[in-house]
């Protein structure tokens, strides 16, 4: 998993089941201090994340089929939980 | 999965088995703001692409989930095509000309 | 399998039933050499692992082989805590000499 912050949304036509009823959310994996960690991603929501929000994202075929129950899902991105805070080792 | 615009295609009569009838897409990648990311590749197509579209893809082994044959040698797939892109912070409200 | 130093806890109440009551904590990827690569990685804890320690974690669908995660949908998980690794015959790293 990794964190990333949610910057937008996408728009498209369901034409696979795995993303009936599922937001398509744009994340950008970023480190704990907030700085871009790599290019920005396209992952199915399951728990009602929002723009803006800090996020948990897998990023692995398998999980990705279990969590949405489609064991032939086309995917890989999912946002598996909002984060409420991360606590760092004190230097 | 991440976004890309179709900027050509590809016709092989002679493919791998299990790709007869997979039509094959040049894709360039592009970021959240809409910008090319990297260098075009060629993507297996399920969404009925055509030039310039801009779509969504997942690439490594599950894309192939949404192809017809499964175990077939392909690392990008289209899954989709893109209506609208949001990314408030930056601006960008990308909408699909019609 | 990676080597990764434990950096932090990830908070999230919000989040997929099937995670359950994982313990996520926050990893930041070390090479052979003990020096921190740029990458950092959220992980399931398998072993009790806490802040400071360097671990081992397996990604991918190994990180569903172990009794805690199997089955789950998880694609990180720390499965050792090192005590130490050596690199042609010199130690890189040693659990009770690190601060």
């Amino acid at each position: 998993m990794f964190l990333a912050r949610v910057i937008g949304h996408v728009v498209a036509p369901v034409n696979h089941r795995v993303f009936e009823g599922h937001k398509l959310l744009l994340v950008r994996p970023v480190d704990p201090q907030e700085k871009p960690a790599g290019a920005a991603v396209i992952a199915v929501d399951r728990v009602d994340a929002g723009v803006g929000d800090r996020v948990l994202v897998i990023h692995e075929g398998s999980s990705a089929r279990d969590l949405t129950g489609e064991p032939n899902g086309p995917l890989r991105a999912v946002i598996v939980g909002v984060v409420d805070d991360v606590e760092l080792e004190t230097p | 999965m991440f976004l890309g615009r179709v900027i050509g295609r590809v016709v092989c009569t002679r493919k791998a088995e299990g790709l007869e009838g997979v039509a094959l897409q040049i894709v360039q990648r592009l970021d959240e703001a809409m910008h090319d990311l990297g260098t075009p590749f060629v993507a297996c197509d399920t969404a009925q692409s055509g030039l310039g579209d801009v779509v969504f893809l997942e690439d490594g082994r599950e894309g192939c989930y949404a192809l017809p044959v499964f175990l077939v040698p392909v690392d990008a797939v289209i899954l989709g095509h893109v209506e609208e892109v949001t990314v408030p912070d930056r601006g960008i409200a990308w909408r699909e000309a019609r | 399998m990676l080597f990764a130093r434990v950096v932090g806890t990830v908070w999230s109440t919000q989040k997929d039933e099937k995670l359950g009551a994982f313990k996520f904590l926050l990893l930041k990827q070390l090479d052979q050499k003990n020096q921190p690569v740029n990458a950092y990685v959220v992980a399931v804890d398998a072993v009790g692992a806490g802040v400071g320690e360097v671990v081992l974690y397996a990604t991918g669908s190994s990180a569903r082989q172990t009794k805690q995660t199997e089955g789950k949908p998880v694609d990180a998980t720390i499965i050792a805590i090192v005590d130490s690794w050596d690199v042609d015959g010199e130690i890189v790293f040693r659990k009770d000499e690190a601060t």
